[in-house]
């Protein structure tokens, strides 16, 4: 698109073809801010400058970590046979609470635009919007993985030591809790990843939704709903694999699993492409609707 | 007591500064807003077509055998299961039964997915199940679900008196054995069954007296048997509506048997009652009776007693009220959001200074918000949960499924105890948005609160003892209230969620008003306390 954008001086610039010469001076100030790297600046900044943003990734790993020790530390098996416990996915309880953290955060990163109005002021700014949406979600995935890092490390740690006390150790027969051990280097990265996808998840949906109060519930809907589903199905088997199969947190959760995978409905993996594909889906369609929609 | 005087008041005051001018124009901004009715009436239709249609799976035992029709039902109107084996004799009127009880024995199918240590290919093992039953029994016929009265020794609990299915009394502890043997005594005067138990046939205790209606004229007695499905659950996750279900049988030898007022040298006469739990199970030992040496020896497969919910205990294809919920947690998500939207937009717009500038007393307009949002989502909560049960239990009975524990009051409680439920955590949402003056804060903290709790306790990996924990103590324990169905300790079940929780409805209830009662109290303070300003 060959764009003409008036100056505040007499001077005109087309931004596709031949940049004038101008005085070194003054050039930062005419740049044209739409690169992706200018986004993620702004963005950043955005983020950075709030107080909330570094709280509530503390809130997230203390919330992950506190509620996965809790139920390490409550986790008990006795004398009888058949205690299928799997350590690691007890340690990592927490990841369902700290979800929630995450997908409050995501829903600040885009709704507390809407609330204050201040999207306005951004997409003037920046008009490519998807550009917009992406350098958010660069941003958010990055502050994700660094706080999920961090909790799941602190989950596992605590987790450990707290079974540990409990009796439920390798030596008595039960899977490790150990990055040496294959299926629990998977369940570490692949919740690290549960999070950073479920944040990803969550700011589509809270783009698409816009409110903030209602992103939060929409958000925390898709999360904690479908879980509750398969509760009420009863015995109906056919409709609890379609849940567990295709709903983000069932099928994201199964990444959790180190023992008995052969009795999941969806193996780790693929469980975790499911949610990738949700949050995929959810981006799209954000993406879609902040280019037709009236900001 | 003394009399005060009133001061005087002008009315003016009254009428500008009153009550009931705040609930209107609280419940103007609420019903003005276009938005938020059309949320809370989607809230309301969805918790009704969500919960009616949401197909629930049938409740029979092993997943895959066919149902049973024609469920019994007790004296009491309760369904339940009538299934015993039965060596009696007619009594015409008043009389009584004396045995002594000198083994009790049974065997466990190993169809339910569970082996014994003989591996897969024995097809039953030793065992006795918890409430495996023989002793001695007065009906008033052999019809299932007829009026009875009962003594025996039971797997592991040790002597109890049993009448009408759902009462329950215990006598002596510890196992039947030809070391120990246990005396049972039922003696019937009219309609009133007395029961006494003994450890040597000489001192007797009286456990109890029961009154059973319809238990006239020619009734039968005798010693029976029974031995009810055997339920191993999971790994004790709550929320894992698993286990294996196995049938059994149980095996009781009597001797010393000594019938008064009977027919004159009447002979004992075999007869199975009901359904057993033996249905098509192989391996498990033949019901029936025969006679050697004096001894009575027994063998019945079955339960007596009530019915209770998640299908466990029974052969017939049950199901519940609150069964049909499942939107309630949709309906509760919308009615939270628009709780906390009900103060925190007008801490966005600034709109909270004119509110306190025209009620100076800020205690009365989070009172009035609170009544407000309160009515709101208890009339339309209501009214969704009126018609997810009412719905709901029309499609579950044309599909065949019977369903437990209904009835005018059974539904009222239901349907008012959950939208009261849904009003009262809308009530906590409002209260924690006043505190937090965020929206977003708000719906995340009240949602955590409220529906993590639940998820982690029903679904999660956590043991029994602490959901069951969580299911006490948090915000979590309000949704006790639609429970409808009893539990029994006298029956072996999966007494977890959706159906059963460790709280009662009105206990688990209270949990929540109380966090709803502190979080007002706290807000009250806050908002007296703070400056009246948008978000600090």
């Amino acid at each position: 698109m060959n764009q003409t954008i008036t100056r505040g001086r007499d001077e005109t610039m087309t931004t596709a073809r031949h940049e004038l010469p101008r005085p070194a001076g003054t050039a930062r100030a005419e740049r044209t801010w739409t690169g992706l790297s200018d986004a993620l600046r702004a963005e950043w900044t955005k983020l950075r400058t709030v107080p909330g943003t570094a709280w509530i990734l503390a809130l997230a790993c203390v919330l992950t970590v506190g509620v996965g020790a809790a139920t390490a530390a409550a986790t008990r098996c006795g004398a009888g046979p058949g205690c299928a416990i799997d350590p690691t996915k007890v340690s990592l309880t927490g990841i369902q609470a700290g979800q929630a953290v995450v997908a409050v955060l995501a829903v600040l990163v885009i709704s507390g635009e809407y609330g204050t109005r201040m999207i306005a002021v951004t997409f003037i700014a920046m008009p490519r919007r998807w550009m917009v949406l992406a350098a958010k979600a660069a941003l958010l995935t990055s502050l994700v993985l660094v706080a999920a890092v961090v909790a799941v490390a602190g989950s596992l740690a605590a987790g450990r030591l707290l079974m540990d006390g409990n009796g439920i150790t390798a030596a008595h027969g039960y899977a490790a809790v150990s990055l040496a051990y294959g299926p629990t280097v998977r369940a570490a990265v692949g919740s690290v990843l549960y999070l950073a996808l479920a944040g990803l998840l969550s700011l589509g949906i809270a783009t698409i939704v816009r409110d903030p109060a209602a992103a939060t519930g929409a958000v925390l809907g898709i999360l904690y709903v479908p879980p509750l589903a398969a509760l009420f199905l009863g015995s109906d088997r056919a409709w609890q694999h379609w849940v567990e199969r295709y709903t983000p947190t069932n099928a994201g959760l199964a990444i959790l699993n180190t023992t008995g995978l052969h009795d999941l409905v969806v193996s780790p993996w693929v469980g975790l492409g499911v949610l990738a594909a949700w949050a995929a889906a959810a981006l799209l369609a954000a993406g879609v609707l902040l280019r037709v929609r009236d900001a | 007591m003394t009399a005060t005087m009133t001061p005087y008041r002008p009315p003016q005051q009254a009428g500008r500064d009153g009550f009931a001018q705040l609930l209107r124009a609280e419940w103007t901004k609420l019903r003005t807003l276009r938005g938020w009715v059309i949320a809370l009436v989607i809230a309301a239709v969805l918790i009704g077509v969500v919960g009616a249609l949401l197909p629930r799976g049938s409740g029979c035992p092993g997943g895959g055998t066919a149902c049973l029709s024609h469920i019994p039902t007790g004296p009491g109107g309760e369904a339940v299961n009538d299934g015993y084996y039965l060596a009696g004799q007619p009594l015409a009127g008043d009389g009584s039964i004396t045995v002594r009880v000198t083994s009790l024995t049974g065997m466990i199918s190993n169809q339910g997915g569970y082996f014994g240590p003989n591996g897969p290919n024995e097809t039953a093992r030793r065992g006795l199940v918890p409430w495996a039953k023989a002793g001695i029994i007065i009906t008033a016929s052999t019809r299932p679900g007829a009026a009875y009265a009962a003594m025996m020794v039971t797997g592991s609990h040790g002597v109890r008196m049993q009448y009408d299915y759902t009462s329950d009394i215990a006598g002596l502890p510890g196992p039947v054995s030809a070391a120990s043997p246990r005396w049972l005594r039922l003696t019937r005067s009219g309609d009133v069954v007395t029961g006494y138990d003994s450890a040597d046939g000489r001192r007797w205790t009286k456990l109890g007296a029961a009154s059973l209606a319809g238990l006239t004229g020619t009734v039968r007695a005798g010693p029976f048997a029974t031995s009810p499905l055997d339920f191993t659950p999971n790994f004790p996750t709550y929320g894992e509506p698993g286990g294996g279900l196995s049938a059994s049988a149980a095996t009781g030898t009597f001797d010393h048997v000594d019938l008064r007022g009977g027919a004159p040298a009447g002979r004992w006469a075999g007869q199975s009652v009901g359904s057993g739990s033996s249905v098509g199970s192989s391996g498990l030992p033949r019901t029936g009776f025969h006679q050697a040496g004096g001894r009575l020896i027994v063998t019945g497969s079955g339960d007596i007693g009530p019915i209770v919910a998640a299908g466990v205990n029974s052969l017939y294809d049950t199901g519940t009220l609150e069964d049909h919920l499942f939107g309630v947690f949709i309906g509760l998500l919308i009615m939270i959001v628009i709780a906390a939207m009900f103060i925190t937009v007008e801490y966005r717009r600034g709109l909270i200074a004119t509110s306190l500038a025209a009620s100076p007393r800020r205690g009365r307009l989070l009172a009035a918000k609170a009544v407000v949002i309160g009515l709101v989502t208890l009339v339309l909560g209501s009214a969704g949960v009126a018609v997810a049960v009412i719905a709901g239990a029309h499609i579950a009975r044309s599909s065949g499924v019977y369903l437990l524990a209904t009835g005018w009051l059974a539904d009222t409680r239901i349907i008012l105890g959950t939208g009261a439920m849904l009003a009262v955590a809308s009530v906590l949402a409002l209260a924690i948005g006043t505190m937090l003056r965020r929206s977003v804060a708000t719906v995340a903290t009240v949602v955590v609160a409220i529906v993590l709790p639940y998820i982690l306790g029903v679904t999660g990996t956590l043991p029994a003892a602490v959901s069951e924990w969580i299911l006490r103590v948090t915000p979590a324990a309000g949704y006790a209230i639609v429970q409808t169905v009893p539990q029994y300790p006298q029956v072996v079940g999966h007494y977890g969620p959706p159906d059963y929780y460790p709280l009662g409805p009105w206990s688990g209830l209270a949990v929540l008003c109380g966090y709803a009662v502190l979080a007002l109290s706290l807000a009250a303070w806050l908002l007296r306390r703070r400056d009246a300003g948008g978000t600090a």
